[in-house]
């Protein structure tokens, strides 16, 4: 069955068999390793993606299912080499021991930060619910969201530069 | 791991999707969200031929209050369900036992009608149909049919729906007179089934129970219905003796297995508990809904 898809901003068709997972689809295909495949049993989340902005886990979804909607996977995080500030959190506040876990605990964080730039410890523990850390780590990885929350709302209070104007300005 | 070939379907209408189904209903499974479907998909507990993809259906999801009922259709997420404020106000179970389902990424993509069509004995939202007495609605090629919430659970993953059906709806009376309810569930862990979850939902009446609904999670072959423990309260004043006998009577009806989560008669003496503290909340929750 043919399937469209936007992954990171890149329209992808192929003929994909249905039963194909998304998490498959997504290493096998289209070669984003970044996404994990742990459990698959839907119960530890480190396949999480963000479909239409929300995470859900890819071991537990069809690609079939989300033909013509918008993935977006932890590689889809950077742009060129700044990164963002969940992942500059979780470099600052050592989120992450072995790293297995880190990809889906980003995007949960990512989409946390996205409806909620303001939340609470309990906010972002609840949000980390369905991941699972088998390093334990969950302590700097809620210290490494609150660090990306922080930054994000000090970045969106500061003033913004002056345009500048063709010729340099005044 | 990954599901045996199946052939896959995308209806883009309800009319479409059960004219499939009369077709082929007896090889089809029809998905939802597939938070459950696609697990035991790919652990080959199921092999259907078809599936019926009926996710992106129109007009299938939502909340509307009609003629005194609560219809909340097939497709709702249970996470619209935990964050609807309206809900939180109406009918505060809804949000609650919403909230204890799966984990939050689950809960993104799995619906209240596919939870319910699926019949986990585990499943919360079944607990919480039979306490709140509602109808579940099903579509097929003859039209619609209504099924009681106590008719629907049949056994373990078996419900009154034939295959040719799908569940469109659910419908929930909202009572006349003031009304609470409670969720509480015991588990491990954050995503691990219900080592018991017990529902209640009461209507008072003046100062006595009109209706009592009392519905339990994982101590059965599917949810039960608590009916002598519903029956005890109505009429009653919820005294502390009344609600400790609907509590006893409760934990007796409960036919719970001695597992990894706990013996059968720790899971009993929770079922007690949770159906104490469950009234006391649901009472309150009435007495300052009057307010």
């Amino acid at each position: 069955m043919n399937v469209t898809m936007k992954v990171n901003g890149v329209e992808h068709t192929a003929d994909v068999e249905p039963r194909v997972l998304l998490v498959d689809y997504i290493r096998t295909n289209l070669r984003l390793t970044g996404t994990h495949v742990g459990c698959d049993t839907s119960s530890c989340g480190a396949c999480t993606v963000l479909i239409d902005g929300e995470p859900v886990k890819s071991c537990t979804q069809l690609a079939v299912q989300v033909n013509g909607r918008s993935i977006s996977t932890v590689e889809g995080l950077s742009a060129g080499a700044a990164m963002t500030p969940i992942q500059t959190g979780f470099h600052e506040e050592h989120g992450l021991q072995c790293g297995f876990c880190t990809p889906g605990m980003m995007m949960v964080g990512t989409a946390l930060l996205e409806t909620n730039p303001d939340p609470s410890e309990e906010d972002i523990r609840w949000a980390i619910s369905g991941n699972i850390c088998r390093c334990t780590g969950y302590m700097n990885i809620v210290k490494a969201i609150q660090h990306a929350a922080a930054a994000q709302r000090a970045a969106a209070q500061a003033p913004k530069p002056e345009a500048v104007t063709a010729g340099g300005g005044q | 791991m990954f599901p045996a070939a199946f052939d896959y379907r995308a209806p883009a209408s309800l009319a479409e999707a059960v004219d499939i189904l009369r077709q082929r209903g007896d090889d089809a499974k029809v998905m939802a969200g597939g938070q459950s479907l696609i697990p035991l998909l790919k652990l080959r507990f199921s092999q259907p031929g078809l599936i019926v993809d009926i996710g992106r259906l129109p007009n299938l999801a939502g909340v509307s209050r009609q003629n005194g009922h609560l219809h909340v259709r097939a497709l709702t997420r249970h996470v619209d369900i935990e964050r609807s404020h309206e809900l939180k106000g109406l009918l505060p179970i809804l949000p609650e036992a919403a909230h204890w389902i799966a984990d939050p990424l689950v809960r993104n993509r799995g619906t209240i009608g596919g939870s319910l069509a699926h019949a986990d004995p585990s499943g919360d939202w079944g607990s919480v149909m039979l306490a709140l007495d509602a109808d579940l609605v099903a579509h097929s090629k003859a039209g619609e049919r209504v099924i009681h919430a106590a008719d629907f659970f049949q056994g373990p993953f078996t419900t009154a729906l034939r295959p040719d059906e799908v569940l469109t709806e659910i419908r929930i009376p909202l009572g006349s007179g003031r009304s609470g309810g409670s969720y509480q569930k015991l588990e491990r862990k954050i995503g691990d089934f219900a080592t018991v979850g017990v529902a209640v939902q009461v209507e008072l009446d003046g100062g006595k129970v009109k209706r009592a609904g009392i519905g339990m999670t994982s101590v059965g072959d599917k949810n039960l219905k608590a009916v002598q423990a519903e029956a005890t309260l109505a009429g009653k004043e919820p005294t502390d003796e009344v609600i400790a006998e609907a509590a006893t009577l409760a934990a007796a009806a409960a036919e719970p297995k001695s597992d990894i989560r706990g013996s059968a008669d720790y899971k009993k003496d929770v079922v007690r508990v949770f159906v104490q503290r469950g009234l006391r909340s649901a009472v309150a929750r009435a007495r300052e809904e009057g307010k």
